[in-house]
């Protein structure tokens, strides 16, 4: 990792992120809190290339996604797409340039509509795109299913008519439509059993070497995320906590939330069985969570400066970085 | 302990016949902890809903098998008699932890009435009962929790106070059916710790569902592998996972992304799971295997002997097996 990176190389970047969701309550809908569910994230897409935002469930990682692709409005912040700046422009202005990034849900029982045929979902995104000709947008259906591998005559079936896997892949097919360069993977293999989920990624991956596209990957399982991606974030509440290239991030992995991620996971070895070292506690509400590191409830390594002070993100090696000054050696 | 046999359950609708077990045998024996494995629709819930006897009928319809427990078939037995054994000698602990739990009622009227079905016992005693099994299962501070209704728990804690329900009554037997497939890897982790420190102060059976090899490794002593409605291969966990003989399973153990090996192409199973209904004649594997011969299209296949109780459904690397053994 040591080949500097010239800017041009990067697809998206993402500065000082912010999204409060407002809490509610009461007969006035008073506002009587936040949720921090994005608490200033930074984060860059290269051209080409993986990256993969882990975390357990309520960190954020979801709503980023949305953010990126203007599905929610960010409270602060840069996203920067090629060097232009979208956080702040219209629907209007975005519309372009929504033929450029695309997403693909977790479930793809629910993002399909069940009254249309697998050929009229596709060509909807088509058409909004501008693709005027009907013959040529069948033709671009047909070229798409084959490309993921199910085969055009399955433009005339209903989305039940298909299996969790193969409804994927037209989850797939869908996002690919538009030529797109960047593919907001929201769960995608998370729903899925081990042999179609394996089939699900080799095509992803397959996908990505063939047509470059970039990924933002986002999962819960280290695992999958391991397998696919050129550079690995952690998220807890809203925060990144570790952010890393993928062999630097298993190799090395420093932060005690990344560790205890880690080494939670069982490994599918019989021999090696131990009591699994479990964090204390639970994932705590991102509603007015305690001043200092958003961790210290379940650090094993907590001290009394994580509960005073906002921990800030320390650089350990070059693009290694690590919100957390212990481990750090601050 | 549980001894299940020849289990055939069919699901019947609008003429549809789904097949959803087909001659499916396993035991549990005492203490030990079993894990049926498999992907989703091959039949594993199904099987444990027989056990229970809270398979819905229709539409399901239970062809054939016996489901032995202390020498009497379950099967056989009626409602009543069924309701002293389940939840008393076997219980089961669910995937969802909130939807098994009626949210309407508090943690405390839950457990209680798990207690009370089966025994008669006064308020305070129950009580006393209560809290101690939320201390046995981890949960903090419980005299408070007892109070609290489901919604005002997290998942982690919710799927503790299912376990606890499960276990009021000092069952025999407990299945667990995907308990932490739900949960965030960390919460994971502290109940598979709850469970093998549960088994071995109480030196109960657990029949262990899941989907989760890395699961499985972690916490079986023996296991069966599970395919569209059969055991294609069962063993010791260690069996299972250094010599799978089963193209099936070996597919699977290899088709596991993993960290360390980055990059490349993954292995994957070609093809689909078959539809229940349209199941192929022969081997249901045989449209996805890479060993398949003719044979496999047309003729079921028998379970082939490892020896030391590792047993695998496929004939073809059973004989390329042995012949290698006597050419060696």
């Amino acid at each position: 990792m040591k080949k500097h990176r010239s800017s041009n190389d990067t697809i998206l970047t993402v500065e000082g992120l912010k999204k409060y969701f407002p809490v509610r309550r009461g007969f006035f809908q008073g506002v009587i809190g936040w949720i921090k569910a994005v608490d200033g994230v930074d984060l860059t897409i290269h051209q080409g290339k993986t990256l993969g935002l882990v975390g357990e469930s309520g960190c954020g990682k979801s709503t980023i996604g949305r953010l990126i692709l203007k599905l929610l409005e960010p409270d602060e912040g840069k996203i920067m797409y090629r060097g232009q700046d979208i956080s702040g422009i219209s629907d209007e202005a975005m519309k372009p340039l929504r033929k450029e990034m695309q997403i693909i849900f977790q479930d793809p029982y629910g993002s399909l509509n069940p009254r249309m045929t697998v050929g009229q979902s596709i060509e909807e995104g088509l058409r909004t795109v501008g693709m005027k000709g009907h013959g040529e947008r069948k033709k671009q259906v047909a070229h798409l299913l084959e490309m993921v591998g199910i085969g055009p005559d399955a433009a005339a079936f209903y989305p039940h008519q298909f299996s969790g896997g193969q409804r994927q892949r037209i989850g797939v097919a869908r996002a690919m439509g538009v030529n797109p360069s960047l593919i907001i993977c929201d769960e995608p293999v998370s729903a899925l059993d081990v042999s179609i989920q394996s089939q699900i990624i080799n095509l992803l991956k397959e996908l990505q070497s063939t047509l470059g596209l970039s990924y933002l990957f986002i999962s819960h399982d280290l695992n999958v995320v391991g397998y696919l991606s050129d550079t690995v974030a952690v998220m807890y509440l809203g925060h990144i906590m570790e952010y890393a290239p993928a062999e630097v991030f298993y190799d090395n992995p420093l932060h005690p939330y990344t560790l205890a991620l880690l080494s939670a996971i069982p490994p599918p070895e019989p021999d090696d069985r131990h009591t699994l070292p479990s964090l204390v506690g639970d994932v705590p509400s991102p509603f007015n969570p305690p001043p200092g590191c958003k961790f210290q409830g379940r650090c094993p390594l907590v001290e009394d400066r994580c509960r005073k002070e906002e921990i800030s993100i320390y650089t350990v090696s070059e693009e290694h970085v690590v919100r957390c000054w212990k481990v750090a050696g601050y | 302990m549980l001894s299940v046999q020849e289990l055939t359950v069919y699901f019947t609708s609008n003429g549809r016949v789904a097949r959803a077990l087909d001659g499916v045998s396993y035991e549990i024996r005492k203490g030990e902890t079993v894990c049926l494995v498999g992907e989703s629709g091959c039949g594993k819930t199904v099987s444990a809903l027989t056990i229970l006897g809270i398979i819905p009928q229709p539409p399901a319809q239970i062809m054939g098998g016996t489901v032995l427990f202390d020498g009497q078939n379950l099967l056989d037995l009626g409602e009543r008699e069924m309701q002293k054994i389940r939840g008393n000698r076997i219980a089961m602990v669910f995937q969802e932890p909130m939807t098994s739990l009626n949210p309407v009622f508090t943690i405390e009227d839950q457990i209680s009435e798990a207690i009370m079905v089966h025994e008669k016992a006064g308020g305070k005693e129950i009580r006393q009962r209560c809290i101690k099994l939320l201390k046995d299962v981890g949960i903090p501070s419980p005299e408070e929790r007892l109070k609290d209704y489901p919604h005002q728990l997290s998942g982690g804690q919710r799927q503790r106070v299912m376990i606890a329900m499960a276990l009021t009554c000092n069952p025999d037997v407990v299945i667990a059916d995907e308990p932490t497939t739900a949960l965030d890897v960390t919460i994971q982790a502290q109940i598979l710790n709850l469970f093998r420190e549960l088994k071995q102060i109480r030196k109960m059976s657990l029949l262990y569902i899941t989907h989760d090899l890395g699961v499985v490794a972690h916490i079986a002593d023996r296991i069966y592998v599970m395919y569209a409605g059969i055991i294609v291969e069962q063993g010791d966990t260690i069996h299972i996972f250094h010599s799978p003989q089963h193209p099936y399973t070996q597919g699977l153990l290899a088709s596991l992304p993993s960290r360390t090996k980055r990059g490349g192409t993954l292995h994957s199973i070609p093809g689909l799971v078959p539809d229940p209904a349209h199941k192929p004649l022969g081997c249901p594997f045989h449209p996805r295997c890479s060993f398949a011969i003719k044979s496999c299209q047309i003729q079921f296949p028998e379970m082939y002997d490892y020896g030391e109780g590792h047993l695998s459904r496929c004939p073809v690397l059973y004989k390329k097996d042995r012949s290698h053994y006597e050419k060696a």
